[in-house]
């Protein structure tokens, strides 16, 4: 049973690394006699002395005619061990992009350094890019060994030189192999001309080295890609992202946290899978009837992956046409998820050469590299891309020419309180009388938002129940007092009173919140905050037309902002963003306050 | 299963297929597989009726038919597509001469290769198509060995092989305006052997035409292609009877063969493992164009 290995080849323009493709294909018998024929045209014409196999890798016509390989071209050959696929990516220096767009699957890179050269600039660039791009491998051959009269010292010199900068870098297997590609030393067969050497040739060691516990198979992640319905049938398609995954497994749903357990598993096609593990696209059947949809992530209770929408990242910018800059707002797609970012920080320019943090940078160019914070429109599920190159990458997304400006690598979730350490209270969730949770309602002004809650409460511990309204109004008397109504002093309005319900609710109380909160991102982030901690968050979205709030203005709000006496004011000349999936929507049509407080409660004992 | 949790390359192709599938059907309106009745699209149509199982393919397929077919492939296309219960669509290329929308080559080296292209775009324009699956491979050519999986197409229909979007991980950037569209390849990583290993093991059915028969056939620009009532003969050029097999299934005038003893998948997949020539130099006259032939045709909007 052949395994497929994936590896990326980088080189300086120079190094020959289009010339040992060529012969790893021509030794191992995958070329072809009309592409050899081609080659001998075309190297006769070009008046070369030999077959070039240099211009086997070289695809496009443009590239023909400068001489270099300038895209990601993929290449193919097997041995009976393996089948492999080669992205082969340009080493000179503009195209940092493509290396890293050539890297992002690979299992194996494969450096060259020209034995003449030694170790420049370029090859340490290479190796930082494998070692960012989490590459468990990486496979440095010294080529043009013939040139250097197949010299020891002058491989042992450069090996060392190639060592002192890797300590640098997050590379755990590190492998030499001196070579000569034009002739052949080294690749398919170990060479007569270097005894000295006691390694194996380098197919050898592409067809044994160890890559199946590259693989992250601790953390279960299936990131849900479509919802298979036929007739009684409803599975859950995507492809394992991580951990395995078996039938009679507890699962839970993020983001709802919903819990349910493994029915069946299923390959394509429809064959029963025992165990499912990466890379594996299965469809998956649960014994609970939940509402799951594409963007959810399927995990183990105990190992969740981190929910938030601040997230620190390290990404290569690949756009000549416009720079990454803070403020910049960009589609994120990552698993299956598409949600809207916002670059809030640019912390630094890494210089690939020397590893040196440029922390003046104001903007990333096209090949540049960096750590940014963003700000994400809805919670991201995702673990550290150093845990699951899957789960931790996503790419940016311009919104005018939909073109892919950057990749991304998550480093971490942000947290703005770094140094402070949380304390871990004595006393569990369980062992508290009763379980709390929020409910959060939104709607205009004068839509009867507070009438509604205050309804609610009362209802709440009428029915035993400990519960606590906090209104948005009285809020801002106390807790909000310093704030006004610019949009970052709503958002910080919300972050307030988010925090506090989620307190509330941790303490086993009923939180319930009237808030116009006209926002969907600071909704979102109140959102987050509770499922983070494992908190249920139930958004009810008051749905009274403008027309009608404008008619009740009960303390004449929307009369003095329509006579321009204050300004900034939800649904004159400040937009509100209505929920797109809260949990309870509630009409004029749906009767009076009273019956609307029925219908939430309704919701809550469902 | 293995309790190293190991999967093979053929499973890990399929795999990745099945993930480029689903992708799709979840984000995009309105996508179309393109089907010909050739090896590699019956290939594709197969994965792509496991990826949506139990469930019916949620997409049609569209046959682009130069009119100079097979006719044993055009009823092996009716009885697949009978088969899974899918929507077949045609888009002839005579409906598109008899128009005046096209026009045919003339002479003895003419084909309609070229003619599919507008034809397959009106199509796409008429249905409002924004994701067109194609079974091309990147081991097929070198300008495809460059080739994304999905891969932009602007309101002409034309590739920019300059301006490709970078593609990272199993992330995939579909995104595009209305009249524009995206071309996916799901089977971008497979090789010949790979597809026909899968042919083998999924005990998948063929024209018969990829099997050795006897059939006449004539020596032309060192091919050998088919005499069919599509062929008109050059000066000096004599049939004769030869056991030949069909490696690609294109337009019947370009088409070539090669002679072959092989009957079963696994003669043929043995045959393939063997061969020398690549499939497309042994047997497509429309890619000896030019050595940058296949370049100029897919800026142009072919497949």
């Amino acid at each position: 049973m052949p395994q497929l290995l994936r590896l990326a080849t980088a080189g300086s323009v120079d190094d020959g690394k289009s010339t040992l493709i060529g012969r790893l294909l021509y030794d191992s018998k995958t070329l072809f006699t009309d592409q050899l024929d081609a080659i001998e045209r075309t190297s006769q014409a070009r008046g070369d002395a030999q077959p070039n196999l240099a211009l086997l890798t070289d695809g496009l016509r443009a590239e023909r005619e400068q001489g270099i390989t300038i895209d990601v071209a993929h290449r193919y050959f097997a041995t009976p061990r393996r089948k492999f696929v080669i992205a082969d990516t340009p080493g000179h220096v503009q195209y940092t992009r493509n290396m890293v767009t050539g890297a992002s699957n690979a299992d194996l890179a494969l450096i060259l350094v020209d034995a003449r050269k030694g170790v420049l600039e370029q090859s340490r660039r290479h190796a930082f890019l494998a070692s960012l791009l989490g590459i468990p491998h990486l496979v440095v051959c010294v080529n043009k060994m013939d040139l250097v009269d197949y010299s020891r010292e002058r491989f042992d010199e450069i090996r060392e030189d190639f060592r002192r900068f890797a300590m640098k870098l997050d590379v755990s297997d590190l492998t030499f192999v001196p070579v000569s590609a034009l002739h052949g030393d080294n690749i398919v067969h170990r060479s007569t001309s270097m005894p000295w050497y006691e390694g194996t040739s380098l197919l050898h060691h592409l067809e044994e080295v160890h890559i199946a516990s590259d693989r992250n198979l601790v953390d279960v992640r299936l990131p849900v890609q479509y919802v298979i319905r036929h007739g009684d049938f409803r599975g859950y398609a995507g492809t394992l992202a991580g951990g395995v995954l078996k039938p009679g497994d507890d699962v839970t749903v993020l983001p709802s946290g919903f819990s349910s357990t493994v029915r069946a598993i299923w390959a394509p096609g429809g064959g029963p899978v025992a165990e499912a593990f990466p890379p594996q696209a299965v469809t998956v059947q649960l014994a609970d009837e939940i509402d799951i949809t594409r963007g959810d992530v399927l995990c183990r209770p105990g190992n969740r992956p981190e929910v938030g929408s601040d997230i620190d990242a390290m990404v290569c910018w690949m756009s000549e046409h416009a720079d990454l800059k803070p403020g910049g707002r960009y589609v994120l797609l990552h698993n299956t998820r598409t949600v809207k970012a916002q670059v809030a920080e640019l912390d630094y320019r890494l210089d690939v050469n020397t590893l040196h943090r440029d922390e003046t940078v104001r903007a990333l160019s096209l090949n540049e590299i960096g750590r940014v914070r963003l700000r994400t429109q809805a919670p991201l599920l995702f673990d550290p891309y150093r845990r699951n190159r899957t789960t931790g990458s996503f790419v940016l997304v311009d919104e005018v020419t939909d073109h892919t400006v950057a990749a991304g690598m998550i480093t971490a979730p942000h947290r703005s309180a770094a140094n402070v350490v949380w304390h871990s209270g004595s006393v569990s969730r369980q062992e508290r009388a009763t379980s709390g949770l929020t409910v959060w309602l939104t709607g205009l002004s004068a839509s009867g938002k507070s009438t509604i809650a205050a309804e609610l409460e009362r209802r709440l511990v009428a029915a035993g129940r400990p519960a606590y309204l906090l209104d948005g109004d009285n809020l801002r008397h106390g807790l909000g007092a310093d704030l006004g109504f610019s949009a970052a002093d709503r958002a910080e309005n919300v972050r307030r009173t988010a925090e506090v319900a989620a307190l509330f609710a941790d303490a086993g109380v009923i939180a319930v919140v009237s808030l116009v909160s006209p926002y969907r991102g600071d909704r979102e982030r109140a959102r987050t905050t509770h499922e983070a901690a494992g908190l249920p968050f139930v958004e009810v979205f008051v749905d009274t037309p403008l027309e009608l709030c404008e008619t009740r203005d009960p303390k004449g709000l929307y009369a003095r902002a329509r006579s321009g006496e204050i300004t900034g004011f939800t649904g004159v000349d400040d937009p509100y963003e209505p929920p797109e999936s809260p949990e309870v929507v509630l009409r004029p049509s749906d009767g009076d306050p009273a019956e609307m407080a029925a219908a939430i409660l309704a919701f809550l004992d469902r | 299963m293995t309790t190293a949790y190991e999967l093979s390359h053929l499973r890990t192709l399929e795999a990745e297929a099945v993930h480029v599938f689903r992708e799709v059907a979840a984000t995009f309106e309105r996508p179309v597989l393109l089907f010909s009745g050739g090896k590699d699209s019956v290939v594709m149509l197969h994965v792509a009726a496991r990826a949506f199982w139990p469930a019916p393919l949620p997409f049609p397929v569209l046959h682009v038919d130069t009119g100079h077919n097979f006719d044993e492939v055009i009823e092996f296309r009716d009885r697949v597509v009978d088969r899974l219960g899918v929507r077949l669509l045609v888009a002839s290329v005579q409906d598109d001469i008899d128009a005046g929308r096209s026009v045919e080559e003339t002479g003895p080296g003419a084909s309609r290769n070229r003619l599919q292209t507008a034809t397959l775009l009106r199509a796409i324009s008429e249905h409002s198509f924004d994701a067109l699956f194609g079974g091309a491979r990147r081991d097929e050519e070198k300008a495809r060995a460059k080739e994304r999986v999905f891969s932009f197409r602007d309101r002409f229909g034309q590739w920019d092989p300059r301006n490709q979007r970078p593609e990272l991980w199993n992330i995939y950037n579909g995104r595009c305006r209305k009249n524009e569209h995206i071309r996916v390849f799901p089977l971008s990583n497979w090789t010949e052997l790979d597809v026909w290993e899968y042919i083998l093991a999924e005990g998948i059915e063929l024209p018969p035409l990829y099997y050795a028969h006897r059939r006449p056939v004539v020596q032309r620009d060192g091919m050998l292609l088919a005499q069919t009532r599509h062929l008109t003969l050059l000066d000096g050029e004599e049939p004769y009877e030869a056991r030949v097999r069909f490696r690609t299934v294109g337009d019947a005038t370009c088409t070539g063969c090669v002679e072959s003893a092989a009957t079963t998948p696994a003669d043929v997949v043995a045959e393939v493992a063997a061969t020398r020539v690549t499939e497309r130099g042994a047997t497509r006259a429309d890619d000896r164009i030019s050595e940058a032939g296949m370049e100029d045709r897919k800026r142009e909007g072919y497949f």
